[in-house]
């Protein structure tokens, strides 16, 4: 399975709730799939995704979901130690692990080679992470997010994009429509 | 130990509603950051780097939250691409409390060659900035916070090492 594959598997888990999704290629391909009002979709700033929906979780009691990739994750590695030590229940943290950075032609992340996302994270304090393969993901997230308690799930799946339109949502509209689902 | 502007800047941000802040350290911001750990009405939460800081900024705002940073301007070499395409171009209000290293008064001179670029970079950006170099200035910051959230963008409140050593 490749991220599409998985995402596919999540659309019933995942959209009713408050979603940030990665930059690039995930951004596009949920957007595809499945757009709503409730995922925020970053068009820029690889890399955030995790600190985005932190400090939505700690702003509010609805549950989160940060989809990151592996390569994102890398690039703000900071942001597991901050994840670590400012836990937040309503919080679920899902790197999608596909060993390469998709969105820019699958060259090959140093996760798909000897660093180990879910050990860094557990290292950065974080204390519920779980290493799951692609068809696990979505009873994982949906047992996540049910759960009361802050989770990282690192999915295992193959790299691999579809061919999908990039977004041309205005990005105020995007935020505007995003914070009326927080509201609601 | 915090001096009385230290307090006053935090009194200042509540008052405008400020109540999330995050924070990269730098000696001159001490004070603040001290005050900010036992001021219970702000969540202040501690960033690794300044842009880390301002994706947790962007989500604690959308959210229902007023945030806020507070950092050196040597970060503002970090941080250009995120007030970009993240902070400006969702429109964002951000207060950035930016430590004026490498002006008059700087001890360490390799802090004068971020300090040359600063406003420089605040200016490309077209990012509304003040410069606080005596303690009378801090009077315009509830004026500046309001500003910030009516044009939601990002401001910059420049305070160099004069006004801190004024402020002492």
């Amino acid at each position: 399975m490749i991220r599409n594959d998985v995402f596919k598997t999540l659309i019933p888990v995942i959209s009713e709730h408050l979603v940030v999704c990665n930059i690039g290629a995930p951004s596009q391909e949920l957007h595809a799939l499945d757009d709503r009002a409730s995922n925020f979709y970053m068009l820029g700033t690889m890399g955030l995704s995790s600190s985005i929906g932190l400090g939505l979780a700690a702003a509010q009691d609805k549950p989160v979901l940060a989809i990151d990739g592996d390569g994102s994750v890398l690039t703000n590695l900071g942001t597991l130690a901050t994840i670590g030590n400012n836990p937040q229940g309503n919080f679920t943290l899902l790197i999608i692990d596909n060993g390469s950075y998709g969105s820019t032609g699958d060259q090959p992340t140093y996760a798909g080679m000897k660093t180990d996302l879910a050990a860094v994270a557990k290292a950065c304090g974080a204390e519920t992470v779980l290493t799951v393969s692609a068809e696990d993901t979505a009873e994982a997230v949906k047992a996540a997010i049910a759960s009361e308690e802050m989770t990282i799930i690192v999915s295992k799946c193959k790299s691999g994009n579809v061919a999908v339109p990039v977004i041309k949502t205005n990005p105020i509209v995007i935020r505007e429509r995003f914070m009326e689902e927080v509201r609601r | 130990m915090a001096t009385d502007m230290d307090h006053q800047i935090v009194e200042d941000l509540k008052a405008a509603g400020i109540d999330y802040i995050t924070s990269v350290p730098c000696k001159q911001l001490a004070g603040v950051i001290e005050v900010l750990e036992d001021t219970s009405e702000i969540m202040h939460m501690p960033s690794n780097k300044e842009d880390e800081g301002m994706g947790l900024c962007a989500g604690a705002y959308m959210g229902g939250m007023k945030p806020a940073i507070v950092m050196q301007n040597t970060a503002l070499g970090v941080v250009v691409n995120t007030l970009a395409t993240l902070i400006q171009f969702y429109q964002i209000p951000l207060p950035m409390l930016i430590s004026y290293r490498g002006e008059v008064g700087e001890p360490v001179a390799c802090q004068v060659e971020m300090a040359l670029h600063t406003k420089a970079i605040l200016n490309q950006l077209h990012i509304p900035t003040y410069h606080f170099h005596k303690p009378e200035d801090a009077a315009e910051l509830p004026g500046i916070l309001e500003y910030a959230q009516m044009a939601s963008k990002p401001v910059a409140i420049l305070c160099d090492a004069s006004f801190w050593r004024a402020s002492a």
